[in-house]
């Protein structure tokens, strides 16, 4: 109960002080004081307060300034991001001598004006000219202001470089997986109806869509055969229900078969080589990037704090973002002068219960140390891991009517990472 | 004394007896068409409702406090669903901040801003009787005050309130799937601002007919006060922008009730994948922040008209550069209506239309930089009296001045990239709308309270209570901009967690 006591301690200290000042007004009428005019003295301290509190003000800024600096998260570690972080630097420095000057001026003028005896207040209701200045300067401010930030925007968003390496960035809730285009640097096409517990990524291929019809042909045929079943008693309601999700199963069955008529194999072979990745996203260094986002449930939001990139992952539409690392994960270790830094990459969009776990680690490797990675990656390619296991989704479809559950998912994918999660859910 | 009750005898003879009948408790109190009763009924809600808000973030903020650690009086406030063994559950957790949010901007600060002093100040300031329609009046408070108790009902409901943040995007806020609070807490959520905005859209046009047609002999447009500029201006964003987020909602409860495809397309959640296709969540933001933005205004306006009208008051001078300020008002009032797509550079919209919105965003800075240099010259030679109002309302432009400059980093667009969604933009908004409006409306209150009650609030405790609200303001909010700066992503509810593992 400690840190309820801290907070009866402060309410019963606000209720002490709020009692003293009581007793204090009431002594004042007793001395037959006017209780509502504002002496001299009252209004002196006030005009001090004022003064002193700008000092508190600025002194907090500035203390905090110095401790933290408008960059806490150390330096850049994107070509783009030092962009960034030059405009961040020069918008500060005229936000920071606007924030000065004008409360500079607010608190000073409050102090200096405070009621004189004798002393009249200026009649003074407008003056074209002053409101000119102050129309004007700020206006030439912003102009210059508008004219970096949009010629930056332009440069952060404008398509990446022909050399750029394309990686797709696949979010859920809550986890990140990474597939990257392979050899020939073409991502394979997705559909998300042909997300099953083999393809989690909903990769199209000739395979993937006979596979995806199977499974649902499995599915239908099973309702089919409960409801005509005459064997079991059904209540109505549960008839209705199994008759609406035996309805959405077929719709969704037609749409494969449209899918499967309207296949051409020849894009197969971008998918084919497609390495998926999970736990983390390996760069290399000095390498341009050209990141795809998708998500299959609600939005997440891809945040790289250290390479000064963001964009939301949106179900129903792709997004993108591209950044050059700069500084290797070693290198930045040295920077920060801590053995354990790791790069992140976070979800910044409110998605659910474990948003705040939902990060995926980033490891910035040298030209050779990436290329070794990449070697070792070559078996995992998504023909071969997908031919190898090309019958597994069979097995997904004796569990209760969700093979492709997004929950199910990664229990099989050896992290078990949503596994525990989705047992809080239930209790 | 004499002559005045004379004059209103002589006036409202002829319906003086019935009047006399009709005046019993519930028609004085509370089914009242008295524009002074409603603004104190407006008033009493939107305090109420704030410190249920303020109560919301306290529980919150012990959990950011002390993360994972066992607080045994959270249990005591929440049960063993939300708090189990005293911590706080991690849905609880955002369903807190959501309501948190959504109470803090829709009930107190525009229920309590607007509805209040627009309602006290508005007929008094013009020489009007009462509003327009006394009726009308009376059902914008009922609706409002119906809208309330919703909202605290789904604070109770089984699967817990709303959790998709006080944005609610979808397809979050459409999945009860996805988090359990888009269950029946987003539908109490839901209907509770769909009352809420027809509540405030018949007092928004009781408020624009009001001061377009009841201004007494002589009081022309160009005379009037400037705390009724704000609150006329506040009215037209009100009745231009709510029905936008009114049709956004209502496109929502279809999404989530009836099976259609607005703001869904291609999703798999849970173990279910949906057969929706063809919509867009953009759309929701779209249509969301096309509120979203002017409500900033809505907010803002209220109390910077009142602080005109205050600090001009205190500092023994005429407010300095009256037609500038009325400009200023107006100039804000159109430019939020087209500036909302800065809320939203980092969905995926296209970078042209990002152009745009960053030009038309920093825009705004120079009507609000023309508003502040007046205050600041009003202050310049008075004779300035330190009332607690008086206080309230420099801390208001002083706040409008620190929290405003931030904006111009967020309105950036290629800044935004790096902060979007940190503790920066927290910051940034707790200051400039949050701070700024509630010290608006404690001037306000400060200013006006013998009118509205007869009696004046403690001058002493006033100034305690100035001092303490000041600096706690800028002690919580100043660092949060630091805390951002370094990365930090709001609506976390653990830093020191590293990986889900």
């Amino acid at each position: 109960m400690g840190k309820l006591g801290i907070l009866l301690v402060i309410v019963l200290g606000a209720i002490a002080v709020a009692q003293l000042v009581r007793v204090y007004e009431h002594s004042l009428k007793l001395k037959k004081t006017g209780e509502h005019d504002i002496n001299d003295r009252d209004n002196n301290l006030n005009a001090w307060l004022m003064l002193l509190f700008m000092i508190f003000q600025f002194g907090g800024f500035i203390y905090l300034m110095l401790a933290y600096g408008w960059t806490g998260r150390g330096p850049s570690a994107s070509l783009e991001g030092e962009e960034t972080d030059w405009l961040l630097n020069l918008n500060f420095v005229i936000i920071i001598a606007i924030f000065f000057l004008t409360n500079f001026l607010l608190f000073y003028f409050s102090y200096k004006y405070v009621r004189k005896p004798g002393v009249r207040a200026t009649y003074f209701p407008h003056n074209n000219k002053l409101e000119m200045i102050w129309t004007v300067v700020p206006a030439c401010v912003l102009a210059v202001i508008i004219i970096l930030g949009l010629r930056s925007w332009n440069n952060l968003t404008s398509p990446s470089g022909d050399g750029a390496v394309v990686i797709e960035l696949y979010s859920k809730q809550f986890d990140w997986t990474a597939r990257y285009a392979g050899e020939d640097n073409v991502l394979g096409k997705y559909d998300y109806k042909l997300t099953t517990g083999t393809n989690e990524l909903g990769i199209l291929t000739a395979k993937t869509i006979e596979d995806a019809i199977v499974e649902r042909e499995k599915k239908v045929n099973a309702i089919n055969k409960l409801l005509s079943n005459a064997d079991t008693v059904l209540s109505d309601s549960l008839v209705e229900a199994q008759e609406f999700t035996l309805s959405h199963n077929e719709r969704i069955l037609r749409s494969l078969y449209q899918l499967k008529q309207n296949h051409n194999k020849e894009v197969d072979k971008n998918a084919e080589d497609d390495i998926i990745v999970k736990g983390t996203l390996v760069l290399c260094v000095g390498q341009e990037y050209e990141f795809n986002f998708r998500s299959m449930d609600v939005i997440h939001s891809a945040y790289f704090p250290h390479f000064r990139a963001q964009i939301n992952t949106v179900p129903g539409m792709t997004t993108r973002t591209k950044f050059t690392p700069s500084i290797t994960t070693a290198e930045m270790r040295e920077i920060k002068n801590d053995p354990k830094f790791k790069y992140v990459l976070m979800c910044n969009k409110i998605c659910g219960k474990a948003h705040y776990k939902m990060k995926m680690d980033i490891e910035v490797l040298s030209k050779a140390e990436y290329a070794a990675w990449l070697a070792g990656k070559k078996k995992e390619t998504f023909k071969l891991k997908y031919g190898i296991a090309p019958a597994e989704g069979g097995d997904d479809m004796a569990k209760e009517d969700g093979s492709n559950s997004g929950e199910d998912m990664p229990a099989e994918d050896a992290t078990g990472e949503a596994a525990p999660i989705k047992k809080e859910d239930e209790i | 004394m004499g002559s005045h009750a004379h004059d209103s005898h002589d006036h409202g003879h002829a319906h003086h007896e019935e009047h006399h009948h009709e005046e019993n408790f519930v028609s004085k109190y509370i089914f009242s068409h008295d524009h002074k009763m409603i603004g104190k009924q407006f008033l009493m809600t939107a305090v109420f409702m704030g410190l249920v808000a303020m109560m919301l973030s306290i529980l919150f903020r012990i959990q950011l406090a002390w993360p994972g650690e066992s607080s045994d009086f959270l249990n005591l406030f929440l049960g063993d669903r939300w708090a189990p063994k005293g911590i706080l559950d991690q849905n609880m957790y955002l369903g807190l901040v959501t309501i948190h949010g959504t109470i803090m901007v829709f009930f107190l600060l525009t229920g309590g801003l607007s509805g209040t002093f627009s309602n006290i100040l508005i007929p008094l300031q013009l020489g009007a009787r009462d509003m327009a329609s006394g009726f009308l009046n009376m059902l914008s408070y009922w609706f409002f005050f119906i809208s309330s108790v919703l909202m605290l009902i789904s604070l109770f409901v089984e699967t817990g309130p709303a959790m998709a943040g006080w944005t609610v995007y979808p397809p979050l806020s459409a999945l009860p799937k996805a988090v359990p609070g888009s269950g029946l807490g987003m539908t109490l959520w839901l209907f509770s601002m769909a009352i809420f905005i027809a509540g405030s859209l018949i007092g928004s046009l009781n408020y624009i007919v009001t001061v377009l047609n009841l201004r007494t002999k002589g009081m022309t447009m160009t005379r009037m006060p400037l705390t009724i500029w704000a609150f006329f201006v506040t009215a037209i964003l009100g009745v231009l922008s709510f029905p936008v987020l009114l049709s956004a909602a209502l496109l929502l409860i279809m999404d989530r009730l009836a099976g259609t495809s607005f703001y869904l397309s291609d999703i798999i959640v849970g173990d279910e994948m949906l057969s929706n296709h063809g919509g867009s969540p953009i759309l929701f933001q779209h249509l969301f922040w096309f509120l979203g933005h002017p409500e900033v205004y809505i907010v803002l306006l209220p109390a910077l008209g009142l602080s005109s009208e205050i600090i001009a008051t205190n500092a023994r001078k005429p407010i300095f550069g009256y037609k500038a300020m009325i400009g200023s008002i107006l100039a804000i009032g159109f430019l939020s209506f087209i500036v909302w797509g800065h809320h939203m550079f980092i969905t995926g919209m296209n970078p042209f239309l990002g152009s745009v919105f960053v030009f038309t965003t920093l825009l705004i800075a120079i009507p609000s930089a023309v508003k502040v240099f007046n205050y600041i010259t009003t202050l310049w030679k008075g004779s300035l009296v330190f009332t607690p109002a008086m206080l309230f309302a420099i801390g208001l432009v002083s706040t409008f001045i620190t929290g405003g400059v931030t904006g111009i980093i967020l309105a950036d667009s290629a800044l935004d990239i790096a902060i979007h969604d940190t503790y920066f933009v927290v910051a940034h908004f707790h200051i400039v709308m949050g701070m700024s409006a509630v010290l608006g409306m404690f001037a306000g209150v400060y200013h006006w309270f013998p009118k509205m009650y007869g009696r004046m609030l403690n001058t002493r405790l006033g100034y305690v209570h100035f001092w303490i609200t000041i600096i706690g303001a800028y002690g919580v909010f100043f660092p949060m901009h630091f805390v951002g700066l370094a990365g930090a992503p709001r609506r976390y509810y653990d830093y020191s967690v590293q990986r889900l593992r």
